[in-house]
């Protein structure tokens, strides 16, 4: 056919053109030489172009299978002149791309007092593959005897996306649902129809969107191994797995078995349908990313992909040869090497391209920003990069401020201008003074406004800090009010694993009992942790099921259980549904409220003439807050007319909390007749549905003077 | 059952029947057969699906292959995809890109 387009004319001779035709044949496999970038494997016209670094191995042989196939098809060494630089780059025509699994075989020192471990009777997986194979259902046990259990695999990336991108969400508006991929559905009472799946997930948006969060934070789901150190409990015999998945095999593949369509290779399409879906119902995707360490462990464990490909350089060792062990986890990632550096922005910029992933949060960041020898850096280039990085322009990044090692960052993690925290002291902080600690008014003022006492110093906004009271490590919220101590015996550490740490209180019985008053307390005070959070400036975080009153049943840490401790059990939803109620409107109530979610944090002044200050301090007496080291209650206004800085209209809010054990006769500051009049919002001392109410629907308050607040409750009254 | 692909052109649509597993070892075939439909510039292309009982990865290449190929004016319709087929065509967010029909009549 002719074409009458003088630039089709142009396109079809250039596809005519041939740019990549093989030069040399090895074990029958037709070759060239191949492009040093990308590294990986690259689909390029009639072939797949191989590439992979090693700044000191001596040689590289490209291994293919079959897909699941015990032994190699073929081992294809590179030719020496397919080598440039450090870096081995072959195209190998015909390949079928459906069915070939790939690793590498290479060749090196074997030198542990200098950092190198080369080992060529194994099989590696490539850091760059896009897929793995060999873990492709959950929890199905694996052939412990593969000489290759983690397999590359080749990926097409021909998903429609239609119109999606990452949606851009302001990040002073997100609400962010911390979750686990598995443990959302993988319960029978949710009636997925594919348990544990990013499917079943996909399935469950209408209940995310109707809670009122429009952000996932993922755990990760990254390549992992669920059986890495996996054992039986000695006394129960009960499997216990490396469930969360803090442990990474390869940062570029998702993981296959949380894909109810991993065992036929299709991964990567069931996740982004996911995130796709997601941002159709305006939710953004978070990703939590592991990249301290990795799972190959320390000196006693297995070599798969890093160790065996370039140890010194993807390590930070000891002068000895031995691995530091800044994560807790055997290994820590040299993350400020320059070739680390590279791949930890080349995976950043992949997920954010190919998934369209709108943020990370990054596991014991502070390792991020450690020199090869663990020193702090002052202007870490790692955490430099990903702030400036093009297309991760508009990308949330988020530290977890610490590490295992001790280095804790929290207000003084390197932001360069785009990094928020997990702010551990607003955990902290809002833990004591909500079970009643005598001393916390002061932190709890700074916690509410944004932690300007971590923030401010230093020019960065309330959207630094990321609000949360509970997160998979640590107690449930209901926990919290349910346990003293922790109860990890399911674990098999005998109770030594889990934080001690953890500002919790029981209300007067260790674990679940039938008393109603203390059944009505430990309600209350969930209540009044949803509100005080989502009252607070900052970036409000909530843990799945805190909604609903999920309990691990007193373990804070229940990182290796597959089962109930975990699952989220959506009968919860029914049993307690005044809080999943009270959660709802809380989230509501924030959204509908723009003086909540400031860029900039408050001046505790009237700087636009309203006669009030943007935030203003009561106590039991209007105007007169008790600062003092026995004070338990402390109540703000906020005044709509500085709602954002003055550049959008709400109503005046006023909020009061008492974590005293009496009950407060409080004055209410009087406010001008243009404000109108107190309705209550927030009661969180009445029962549903006198607890709370829908926003626009508040009944107006008897006597505008006064409130008479009960022993541990949140009051919030809106002006209008 | 083996694979099979059957192409009926009738006034410009083009109905492929698809039977038995469409996978890595039978998808060159479908390919062919797409390429055999586009030659003839349909205006629709009808994918009769009742009797498919597996699709794996590389049938699912070729779905996205013959959107591709016949481009954005030609409407695909897969009719009559049932259970596991239709889970994975949900699943994999294909079903976005095409019209999913228990039944289609001929015109």
């Amino acid at each position: 056919m002719t074409s009458t387009n003088p630039a089709a004319v142009r396109i079809d001779s250039l596809e005519a053109r041939i740019d990549y035709y093989p030069t040399h044949e090895i074990a029958g496999f037709r070759l060239r030489p191949g492009k040093p970038f990308p590294f990986g494997a690259t689909l390029v016209p009639g072939g797949v172009n191989f590439s992979v670094f090693s700044s000191h191995a001596f040689s590289c042989t490209l291994v293919l299978f079959e897909k699941g196939a015990d032994e190699p098809l073929a081992e294809i060494p590179f030719p020496d002149s397919f080598r440039i630089g450090h870096v081995w780059s072959m195209m190998v025509f015909d390949l079928n791309c459906e069915t070939i699994e790939y690793g590498y075989r290479i060749d090196g020192p074997f030198d542990t007092t200098v950092g190198h471990r080369f080992n060529k009777e194994k099989i590696l997986l490539d850091p760059y593959a896009k897929a793995v194979g060999g873990r492709d259902i959950w929890g199905t046990p694996p052939n412990w005897d593969n000489q290759f259990p983690y397999r590359g695999r080749l990926v097409f990336e021909d998903f429609d996306w239609e119109d999606d991108r990452p949606l851009e969400i302001p990040i002073e508006d997100l609400i962010i649902y911390e979750m686990h991929v598995r443990s959302f559905t993988r319960h029978a009472s949710s009636d997925a129809k594919h348990p544990g799946t990013f499917a079943a997930l996909k399935d469950k948006i209408p209940y995310i969107s109707e809670l009122g969060v429009n952000c996932v934070e993922l755990m990760p789901v990254y390549e992992f191994d669920e059986f890495e150190n996996s054992r039986r409990h000695p006394d129960s015999g009960e499997m216990l797995y490396n469930y969360w998945g803090y442990s990474t095999v390869n940062f570029f593949a998702p993981k296959a078995g949380y894909a109810a369509t991993g065992r036929l290779g299709m991964q990567v399409d069931e996740l982004k349908t996911l995130v796709k879906e997601l941002h159709k119902n305006n939710i953004e995707v978070i990703l939590d990313v592991v990249f301290n360490h990795t799972a190959e462990g320390d000196e006693r464990g297995p070599t798969f992909s890093f160790r065996g490909i370039d140890n010194k350089t993807y390590y930070m060792l000891t002068p000895e040869g031995y691995y530091y062990n800044f994560s807790g986890c055997g290994n820590t990632l040299n993350c400020n090497n320059p070739i680390v550096r590279s791949i930890v922005l080349d995976c950043l910029r992949y997920w954010a391209s190919e998934y369209h992933i709108d943020g990370f949060r990054f596991d014991l960041a502070a390792i991020l920003g450690r020199d090869p020898w663990g020193a702090p850096l002052s202007n870490p280039p790692l955490l430099e990069s990903l702030a400036f990085d093009p297309v991760l322009g508009k990308c949330k990044l988020i530290a977890e401020a610490w590490d295992a090692g001790g280095l804790y960052q929290v207000g003084s993690f390197p932001a360069f201008g785009r990094w928020a925290e997990w702010n551990g002291k607003y955990r902290d902080d809002l833990r004591c003074f909500l079970k009643g600690d005598a001393g916390k008014v002061g932190a709890l003022a700074q916690r509410i406004q944004g932690s300007p006492d971590l923030y401010g110093w230093n020019g960065r906004g309330p959207t630094a800090s990321i609000n949360f009271i509970t997160c998979h490590d640590g107690f449930t919220l209901y926990d919290m009010f349910a346990y003293n101590e922790k109860h990890n015996h399911a674990n098999g550490e005998n109770n030594n694993d889990g934080g001690n740490d953890n500002d919790s209180w029981n209300c007067g019985w260790e674990g679940e009992t039938d008393n109603f008053w203390i059944n009505d307390l430990r309600k209350r005070l969930i209540k009044n942790a949803w509100a005080i959070l989502m009252v607070s400036h900052g970036v409000p975080m909530v843990l799945m099921g805190d909604e609903m009153g999920r309990t691990q049943n007193g373990n804070n840490n229940t990182y290796c259980q597959d089962n109930g401790l975990n699952w989220l059990d959506w009968g919860l939803a029914g049993k307690n549904a005044d809080l999943l109620r009270f959660a709802k409107y809380m989230i509501a109530f924030r959204l509908a409220h723009p003086a909540l979610r400031s860029r900039y944090h408050l001046s505790n002044h009237d700087y636009m003439g309203s006669g009030y200050a943007d935030i203003s301090w009561h106590g039991e007496k209007a105007w007169c807050a008790d600062w003092s080291a026995e004070s338990r209650m402390l109540a703000f206004m906020l005044c709509g007319k500085h709602a954002k800085s003055g550049t959008a209209c709400d109503e005046y809010i006023y909020v009061a909390m008492n974590s005293h054990w009496d009950t407060k006769f409080i004055e209410l500051p009087v406010l001008a007749s243009d404000c109108g009049s107190w309705h209550v919002a927030v009661n969180s001392g009445m029962q549903s549905p006198e607890d709370i109410f829908e926003p626009g629907s508040e009944p107006v308050l008897g006597d505008q003077q006064h409130f008479l607040i009960p022993a541990y409750t949140v009051v919030v009254l809106v002006a209008r | 059952m083996a694979f099979d692909a059957q192409l009926a052109m009738t006034n410009s649509v083009a109905k492929i029947t698809l039977i038995g597993s469409l996978d890595a070892s039978s998808a060159p075939r479908f390919k062919e057969v797409i390429e055999e439909a586009a030659v003839q510039s349909p205006t629709k292309l009808v994918l009769i699906m009742n009797n498919l009982d597996f699709l794996a990865s590389a049938g699912l290449r070729v779905l996205i292959f013959a959107k591709q190929k016949m481009g954005a004016a030609v409407d695909i319709y897969v009719v009559g995809s049932q259970g596991p087929v239709l889970g994975t065509l949900e699943m994999s967010g294909f079903h976005h890109s095409v019209y999913i029909q228990e039944t289609y009549v001929d015109a």
